[in-house]
């Protein structure tokens, strides 16, 4: 149905633009945006969903078909990759939220004033980091050269470096590392809309710390929790950088297959194909994040 | 604090402990990239064999060519920096375009619009690079098979580099543009008009000067993003790489300090902008923080 362009606000003494000029005003805003959205996004993911359905029978001839999915379920390699980057993303994401809370516990409900300010601000230092920069002070750290391994040596713990990059635990660490900032920001934010007289309420009433925590602090920062956690999942499952870097060959990451096929191979079909998988799940459990929180996708990207 | 709670000694100690570690891990890593920027030795690692500045000053002729002679470290860097450019400038402007548009507009679809614009966010950085990798060279044949045009910057290079970069970054810009149009107060600019103002003068003299904080934080964050990206650029690169491509390749090569050097570069750098724009702002601040 086609609206007419209205004032979002009434402006009844104002004199009002002719409604000409609201339309022409709204076409030039409406352009950059459109041109953003289709050009940047849409279209591209439109020929993205083509090339994966597509097959080449001969030099520079295609067919549609479905073989560029049927070689992912039928190649073990491919999905057990999948299942792999699934997984250590969702620990990772679990990693984080435990590593996080208490921090954001202590900025939102232990520290005061500047002091709290203070340590918030540290916190999000790092992440003013380039991640290459990052990951190359966990490579210095942990290689068997390195100073981790050497300070083991020092205090007598191991008789030789031990090589500690390479582990699924090393790329665990580099990825927490990587996505604290976005668990941390939410959760202090939810946290510090929690009123205070509602925790000492409930210890007069006898809760314990436990029971405190789990009725009336986990449910009032769940919208916080439910953010982080959806962003920290998206980031970490699109990493490239940082399972590559510290977790050399054995870090089987989903996206290290996808710049293989895309790059390194050529082949596109199959490439844009694990695109989308990857997308799916992606955006599948955003969805399903969203379902359990019972939230709108607006409200979560916006607190995030 | 809350002040009726018991908080007994061992919790006390907990948390100061727990916190302790926390600041450990997060700058140790930093902590030792900027050390063995000046370690006298061919490798980053212990043991320390010396303070010098070789890493940044030293030249081809000793064996070891600092940041200040590595030609092409300093390109890239130049490229990061271009790049960057480019991408704030579109970002700022077409996030500020959205954020009026989004605002004070009604027209049909605008529910569909907002949530288009949010799905940068989603779309992990790896495919927003193929997709537009895989776009732009359909764009490409097209133009060579129906009117045998060459279209160069439609190939993998810096253009599909700033395209792949702005298609998210433009999402950041307009979330923290339109949260700071959306707390403006409307009478001002109806004060405005009814003493005779114009349009035009009303948007010049109160409601951008009311939005240059955000718009100024916009673009902070949308160079550092840029400036910092790496999966979106990895999928779209051409012959010349920003830095943190160039890093990224070097560092699977094999360690050497001046990447050390440049890091500790960038992260003072990065310090600064936070730090400027922590002075304006105050709380809330970093990616993440502009974005709420």
């Amino acid at each position: 149905m086609p609206q007419r362009p209205r004032l979002a606000t009434n402006m009844p003494d104002a004199p009002a633009p002719a409604l000409w000029q609201r339309r022409v005003m709204l076409a030039v805003l409406l352009t950059p945006a459109l041109l953003w959205l289709f050009a940047l996004i849409i279209l591209p993911h439109i020929e993205l969903a083509l090339l994966s359905l597509r097959e080449r029978i001969a030099p520079r001839t295609y067919a549609a078909s479905l073989t560029q999915y049927r070689t992912f379920f039928a190649e073990p390699l491919y999905w057990r990759v999948f299942v792999r980057t699934a997984i250590m993303s969702a620990l990772a994401t679990a990693l984080t939220l435990l590593v996080a809370f208490p921090v954001a516990w202590i900025i939102a409900k232990i520290a005061h004033g500047r002091a709290s300010r203070l340590l918030f601000v540290v916190c999000l230092i790092p992440f003013w980091v380039s991640e290459t920069v990052r990951a190359l002070g966990w490579l210095i750290l942990l290689r068997e050269s390195g100073v981790l391994p050497a300070l083991l040596v020092r205090l007598g713990i191991t008789a030789v470096p031990v090589e500690l990059l390479y582990h699924d635990a090393t790329i665990l660490i580099g990825l927490v590392y990587t996505s604290l900032l976005f668990m941390v920001v939410p959760l202090v934010s939810s946290l510090e809309s929690l009123d205070n007289s509602l925790i000492e309420a409930a210890y007069d009433l006898g809760g314990g710390g436990l029971v405190i925590l789990r009725r009336i602090v986990i449910p009032h920062a769940a919208p916080g929790i439910t953010a982080g956690c959806i962003v920290v999942f998206m980031l970490t499952l699109g990493n490239y950088l940082t399972p590559n870097l510290l977790g050399g060959k054995n870090s089987q990451w989903f996206t290290e297959l996808i710049y293989t096929q895309f790059i390194v191979r050529f082949n596109w079909e199959q490439g844009a194909a694990f695109g989308f998988l990857l997308l799916a799940l992606s955006t599948g459990m955003v969805a399903l994040g969203l379902r359990l929180s019972g939230q709108r996708f607006v409200d979560v990207m916006r607190r995030s | 604090m809350i002040a009726s709670l018991p908080r007994p000694a061992w919790l006390r100690a907990a948390t100061a402990l727990y916190l302790g570690a926390f600041l450990l891990f997060l700058f140790l890593p930093l902590a030792v990239v900027a050390v063995f920027a000046f370690n006298n030795a061919p490798y980053p690692a212990p043991p320390w064999h010396g303070f010098t500045l070789d890493w940044f000053i030293g030249n081809a002729a000793a064996g070891r060519t600092g940041l200040f002679r590595d030609t092409e470290l300093l390109g890239s860097i130049w490229t990061s920096v271009v790049v960057a450019s480019w991408v704030t400038a579109l970002s700022v402007t077409v996030g500020t375009a959205n954020a009026f548009l989004m605002e004070r507009y009604r027209f049909p679809g605008k529910q569909l619009l907002s949530v288009l614009m949010l799905l940068p966010l989603v779309i992990p950085g790896v495919i927003l690079g193929i997709s537009i990798l895989a776009f732009c060279s359909r764009l490409a044949q097209l133009a060579d098979s129906m009117f045998g045009l060459d279209v160069d910057f439609l190939r993998p290079g810096l253009v599909l580099v700033v395209l792949g970069q702005f298609s998210y970054v433009a999402t950041i810009a307009t979330l923290m543009v339109s949260a700071r149009l959306k707390r403006f107060d409307r009478t001002l600019e109806e004060a405005a008009l009814n003493l005779g103002a114009s349009n035009a003068a009303v948007l010049r003299t109160i409601t951008l000067p009311y939005l240059r904080p955000a718009m100024i934080g916009a673009a902070a964050i949308s160079f550092l993003m840029s400036f910092e990206n790496f999966n979106t650029t990895l999928m779209l690169v051409g012959a010349d790489p920003p830095l943190t491509v160039l890093m990224y390749g070097r560092m699977r090569e094999g360690a050497s300090p001046v990447l050390n050097a440049v890091s500790l570069f960038l992260m003072l750098a990065s310090a600064l902008l936070a730090l400027s724009l922590m002075r304006n702002r105050g709380r809330g601040v970093g990616p993440a923080a502009d974005a709420a």
